[in-house]
Formats: structure tokens, C-alpha cells, sequence
């Protein structure tokens, strides 16, 4: 017998499975009403207790931090997004403190093994943030694709202050994810780490060891 | 220390117990691990009001699943609107075939593994190096136990068994990497390792937490990034999953999300969520062309069909029950002999292997009723454990059960001692004849009592019975009034 069909019956099979018509109570999942301001703190220390870096910056001198950032780390190169408006900001500013501009701009097998070896850092745009976990959201695109903010070893993103919301449950309530979702989408809360070995904290074992965000405001 | 049972076969549970019971470093190494994991759980709590929401957790689920079989339907419909592949298998051989073919038909051979319990269930490594397809587990844990061809000793983190000098002479022997204490060259070599291997990667291989039925989307859960990866740089990516992982919608995944993290690791959020609605699109860059889902029965469907039993299949693999049991925390995960080990592995474990070689299991609890106390989706563990007992001995076959394997622990000798027990206090006389007889003969008692006086000295039986004492004492009272 067809293995989906037998499944299936035995499952139906079972009587006793009426749902209760009573709508779920989410209450238990609300926190309380933060302001923006209370947000932006929430996420700050959230993301920061799990290894994150957050910068608060002024919208007009983020090319100024980031660059900062970069040369204390030594960026020899970074991939970042052309057509998002961030994206061009940074190419088209002009400054010499930069480091040379990546693009991913063709299919990954076309150049696999430079981003696994050669991109020291990433910058990624977000869809927003959430308060009570530290996350980012991101929807990968073509402009920036799903391996931007997991290859480097550095990934910084930039989030509006404005885009900030207390719960996951908010965000894609308010975003009307369940309208459609995008082929990926990922909530990002702190570089990537392990405690595999005697429960003792690793970072950067698979994807970036550090994670810089840069909340415009 | 005494040598330890081979680890696969389950009968063995107690020499494996009191083995791994005289061995310290297996003692020391979790009882440190789960004392940390208990102590984060509750402090991830602490601003909520856990009971509610453990109540709102246990609802999503229990909804799910009466729902299961139209939601399925839903998740393959929408998933293959979406561009996936989906797959029905009805036991863990024929999901193994199954990934097998999509291997071939790709002309596969190397393999990149995410975490996935369910592939453990499979034993698709297994599979798959039989059919000359090299799987590699990515996930650090993983990687520790499958390089010491182990398997894992904790749901949530596979290596807890070992420490780090343990870890280090694997590495080193294994893969030649420097012996180091610092676990940072350590992992730093092993990322070095696996990057490659992902690069040069047919196929990615991964379990999924939750399936959207609403969205046909995957969701996973992980710190590592080794999921993403797994998910994101091989050009064919295969999820493999039980059938009771489907919910309704978003919604409900952000609860089961939220209590998930919490009670496996004490973490807010890990450090990333993952969720999957398709292949690479024609104007994507990056991602697998193809994507396939492999719905796994394997016991589950008939197991759904026992409406006390079926709380089982609530579970949302968070181990919190391992970490508050204080039987796993002294004996280990290797001891069971199972998949999944702990409480949650002794009420899952007799439906896909049967109780007659998993009959000990449910056995090996103290009752204490940790394990319900703090399931994220209130399985009541503790209850289903003595209806597992009760099934393992009952003889009644007036009333056939579901359950494989069903009375194979039953003893004739001790059946007819209840039996007599029940006979003698269903009536007054007799219970009184039995008190009087064994007062009087009590000397007689045999000092040795089997399992009760392995550890303890026999109980002596009084001279009088408490009926005797009180009718005495209240006829004294009066006497002297």
C-alpha cells in the first residue's frame, strides 16, 4: 500500500480527535508595553549578553562608525548589498577609509571557495529587530543572498531604530508574514557559537564570530 | 570500573546502569552539566508566567495533533506549492531508502548532516555508508561522537558525556589536530575541517522543529550556523522528519519557539532560527536547487491512535526532562541503549522498538514527577510511565492493547502473588486470618528479600497488627474509666 495513504489512515483511524473551539489565549505571550526607548535598551543588553556588539549611531555618520569598526579590526574587504539603499550609500560616499567593496553578484558556484576564504566581513540591511530575544530579522534577496550574513567571519547589520518590536509574535503579526513567506527567512541573535565541548562557550564555530549591529537612529 | 555492555542493545539497561553508577568521570561529567542546564532553564523563566504559558505550549500541541492527519495534507499541499518534494515514509528503513534514492538519482556521494534525532532513529549513517555514501555530522557535537563512533548521550547535546581531554585525544587521533585544553583552537580546527567538507558537499541533510502547514515552511533551530549551512551550500538539500512536528501556523511557532530555547538550554533564542519556504528561485543567488521533506511514521500513526498515549507525540525535543531526572543525571544517556534517552526516551522508545526489549525502561524511574513538572508542553511523563508499567505486565487479553510487546515483562510467580494479595484484602475475614497468621508465624520471614534487601535490611514484621494494638488500647481506656 501507498506509504502517504497508510499514514494517513491509521491516523484517521483514531476517533477521539475533536479540537476544542475555543480560540488559543496568547496573553501569556505579551510582555509588557515597552516604549521605543525601553525596546532599544532591551535589545541592546539582550544582544550584548550573547556576544553581539550594538552600536547606537546617528543616521547621518554611519559611514564614519562602520569605517571605525573596520579599520580596528583590520577589514581588508567587505561584501555588502548594491542596490539596497545602504548599499549605495557606502559606494557612493567616497571615502578613502573604507575597505574595497564586495558584491555578490553572481551565482555562488561561480565563487565559492573566495567567499569561504577570502571575505573578511559582511554587511547586511534588516527587516527589523526584536526586543525580548536581541534578533535580527533578515529576508535574504538577490541583492544580498542567504550566505552573506553566515560565510565571513564578520558580519555587521544595520537596523532602523524605528523597526523595533517586543516579540517575534509581534513582528511577524505586524509584518504579515503569514501573508507569504520568503524562500528563507532568519531571526539572527548573536554570533555563532557552541558549547559542545564541556558546556565551555565558543564562538565563530560555523558562521561569524562576531556580529556588529548598527541601530540608526 | 566495570566494562560497559555494547551501547545498542537495550535489554542490557541495568549492567549499563550499574556500570556507569561506579564510574566517576560519567558522574562528575553530568551532574556538572545538567546542574548548569537546570539553573539556566529556571533563570530564562524568571519574568514570566510559566505556568500559562506552559498551558498555551501544551494547547498549540494538543490542537496540532488533533488536527494531524488535514494539517499534513495541508503542509504537503503547501509545501509543494512551494517548490519542495515531499516524501511519506512508514518506518525508518524505508525513509533510509528513500534519502538513498535522492542521493543516487543525484549521482551523491558525500553527505553533510545537520542535526536531526530523527535520522538517529533512522540510523541513516548507517544506511548510507552501507550504500557507499560518506555522512558526516556537522553539528560539533555530533561530529565528537560520530569521530568516536559513539552515538549521542544527550538530545540536545550529544557530546555531554565527554570532557575536554577526552575531546582533545579524539581530535588529535582522529584528525590530527594539536592536543589542546583550550576549546577554542579546538573548535576554531574542527570549523577549519567541516568547511571544506561542506564545500565539497552532494547533498545537505537536516531534521526540521517545527513544519508550517499554513506557509509549507521548515523551521530550525541552532546555534552553530552548521544548519544553515548544511541547508543553504549543497546544491540538494533533504529535511527528514516525524509527522507529529506539523503545526497549524506561524503563530503557533513563535509559543512553541519561546518555550523550546528556554527549556532546552536556558537561552532566550539561539543564535539562529532557520526557516525554510523553498529552493533556490530563478533569480536567487544562492541556496539548494532542490529541497525535499521526508515525513517519517515509524510507529507514530499507531501510537496516535491510544487517545492517553498520544501526549507523547507533543514533545518538542527540548530535553528538559533529561536535564531535571535524577536517574539520567546519574546514569547517563549511553546507559538506556535507546535514541532518546531520559524520561522523555522511556514512554517513546517501547512504541518504536516494542516493549519486550525496552520493558526495563519504564521500570527505571523513581516516579518523582520532575520530568512532568517541567515538559514545556505538560506530557504528563509520570503518568504514561506507569500506564507503560502496567502495559508491560498486564496479562488481560480481553482488552488487546496497542502497544508492541505488550505484557512481555509479565512473571507468572509475581502475577499470582498480587493476585493472592488482592484475594486476601477483598475481604474482612481473611485479611484478619492473613495479620493474624503472619504476626504470629513472623519469625519465619526469610531475611533475604530479593531487590529490597540489596540495600536495605529486611523490614521486621510487628507482633501485633494495628487492628490487634488499637482494639487492646481502646479496651484499656475503658477499663480505666
Amino acid at each position: 500500500m501507498n506509504a502517504r495513504k497508510q499514514i494517513l489512515d491509521r491516523l484517521r483511524a483514531a476517533t477521539d480527535t475533536a479540537a476544542e473551539a475555543t480560540p488559543l489565549d496568547f496573553t501569556s505571550m505579551e510582555r509588557p508595553p515597552w516604549s521605543q526607548e525601553e525596546c532599544l535598551q532591551r535589545f541592546e543588553q539582550t544582544l550584548e549578553s550573547v556576544h553581539g556588539e550594538v552600536h547606537r549611531v546617528d543616521r547621518a555618520h554611519w559611514l564614519l562608525r562602520l569605517a571605525e569598526i573596520l579599520q580596528a579590526r583590520k577589514v581588508r574587504n567587505l561584501l555588502a548589498p548594491v542596490e539596497h539603499p545602504l548599499g549605495q550609500a557606502l559606494r557612493q560616499s567616497g571615502r578613502d577609509d573604507l575597505p574595497t567593496l564586495l558584491a555578490y553578484d553572481q551565482v555562488i558556484e561561480a565563487w565559492q571557495p573566495s567567499l569561504f576564504n577570502d571575505v573578511d566581513a559582511s554587511l547586511t540591511s534588516t527587516l527589523g529587530g526584536i526586543a525580548e530575544t536581541g534578533s535580527l530579522i533578515l529576508w535574504p534577496t538577490r541583492d544580498e543572498p542567504r550566505l552573506m550574513s553566515l560565510v565571513p567571519p564578520i558580519h555587521i547589520a544595520v537596523l532602523d531604530a524605528d523597526q523595533l518590536y517586543s516579540t517575534f509574535l509581534d513582528a511577524l503579526r505586524q509584518q504579515g508574514w503569514s501573508a507569504g513567506m520568503p524562500t528563507n527567512a532568519l531571526l539572527i541573535s548573536g554570533p555563532s557559537k557552541t558549547a559542545d565541548i564541556e558546556q565551555t562557550l565558543a564562538y565563530g564555530v560555523h558562521g561569524p564570530r562576531e556580529l556588529i549591529v548598527l541601530v540608526l537612529g | 570500573m566495570t566494562a560497559q555492555p555494547p551501547p545498542s542493545d537495550v535489554e542490557q539497561f541495568h549492567p549499563r546502569a550499574r556500570a556507569a553508577l561506579s564510574d566517576p568521570q560519567v558522574r562528575q561529567n553530568f551532574r556538572r552539566a545538567m546542574d548548569g542546564l537546570m539553573a539556566k532553564r529556571k533563570a530564562a523563566f524568571a519574568d514570566w508566567d510559566l505556568d500559562a504559558l506552559r498551558d498555551l505550549g501544551a494547547a498549540v500541541r494538543q490542537r496540532a495533533l488533533a488536527e494531524l492527519p488535514n494539517l499534513l495534507e495541508q503542509l504537503e499541499q503547501q509545501l509543494q506549492a512551494n517548490g519542495i518534494q515531499v516524501h511519506w515514509a512508514v518506518d525508518g528503513d524505508h525513509a533510509c531508502r528513500i534519502v538513498t534514492d535522492i542521493c543516487r538519482a543525484r549521482d551523491a556521494r558525500r553527505v553533510i548532516k545537520g542535526k536531526s534525532m530523527v535520522s538517529e532513529e533512522m540510523e541513516l549513517n548507517h544506511y548510507l555508508e552501507q550504500h557507499g555514501i560518506e555522512a558526516l555530522e556537522s553539528d560539533l557535537g555530533e561530529y565528537i561522537v560520530q569521530l568516536a563512533e559513539e552515538t549521542p548521550s544527550h538530545i540536545i547535546m550529544p557530546a555531554i558525556h565527554k570532557n575536554t581531554d577526552e575531546i582533545s585525544e579524539l581530535l588529535h587521533d582522529k584528525t590530527g589536530t594539536r592536543r589542546s585544553h583550550d576549546v577554542e583552537y579546538l573548535t576554531a580546527s574542527a570549523r577549519q575541517q567541516l568547511r571544506e567538507k561542506f564545500m565539497q558537499a552532494d547533498v545537505g541533510i537536516s531534521g526540521v522543529n517545527f513544519a508550517v502547514a499554513s506557509t509549507g515552511t521548515l523551521c530550525l533551530v541552532e546555534n552553530e550556523g552548521n544548519g544553515r549551512m548544511t541547508t543553504t551550500v549543497p546544491p540538494c538539500h533533504i529535511a527528514v522528519t516525524g509527522i507529529e512536528k506539523v503545526v497549524p501556523g506561524l503563530d503557533e511557532v513563535a509559543v512553541l519557539l519561546a518555550l523550546l530555547t528556554r527549556s532546552a538550554t536556558g537561552q532566550h533564542i539561539t543564535t539562529y532560527f532557520n526557516m525554510i519556504s523553498g529552493p533556490r528561485q530563478p533569480d536567487e543567488l544562492d541556496g539548494p536547487e532542490e529541497v525535499h521533506v521526508v515525513l517519517v511514521d515509524n510507529g507514530r500513526a499507531t501510537l496516535y491512535q491510544d487517545p492517553e498515549l498520544r501526549d507523547t507525540l507533543r514533545c518538542i525535543r527540548c530535553g528538559a526532562c533529561m536535564n531535571h531526572c535524577p536517574v539520567y543525571t546519574r546514569v547517563g544517556g549511553h546507559t538506556y541503549g535507546t535514541t532518546y534517552p531520559g524520561p522523555i526516551g522511556k514512554i517513546l522508545m517501547p512504541h518504536l522498538l516494542g516493549l519486550a526489549s525496552t520493558r526495563h525502561l519504564p521500570s527505571a524511574s523513581s516516579l518523582c514527577g520532575a520530568c512532568g513538572e517541567v515538559c514545556p508542553v505538560r506530557i504528563p511523563i509520570p503518568d504514561l510511565l506507569v500506564r507503560l508499567r502496567r502495559e508491560a505486565v498486564d496479562g488481560d487479553r480481553l482488552h488487546p492493547s496497542r502497544v508492541a510487546g505488550h505484557g512481555s515483562k509479565r512473571n507468572p510467580v509475581e502475577a499470582v502473588a498480587w493476585r493472592s494479595w488482592r484475594w486476601l484484602h477483598s475481604n474482612g475475614g481473611r485479611y484478619r486470618l492473613g495479620t493474624a497468621l503472619a504476626t504470629r508465624f513472623r519469625r519465619l520471614q526469610p531475611a533475604n528479600l530479593g531487590a529490597w534487601t540489596q540495600y536495605r535490611t529486611a523490614p521486621r514484621l510487628a507482633s501485633r497488627s494495628l487492628h490487634q494494638w488499637v482494639r487492646q488500647r481502646s479496651k484499656q481506656e475503658s477499663d480505666e474509666s
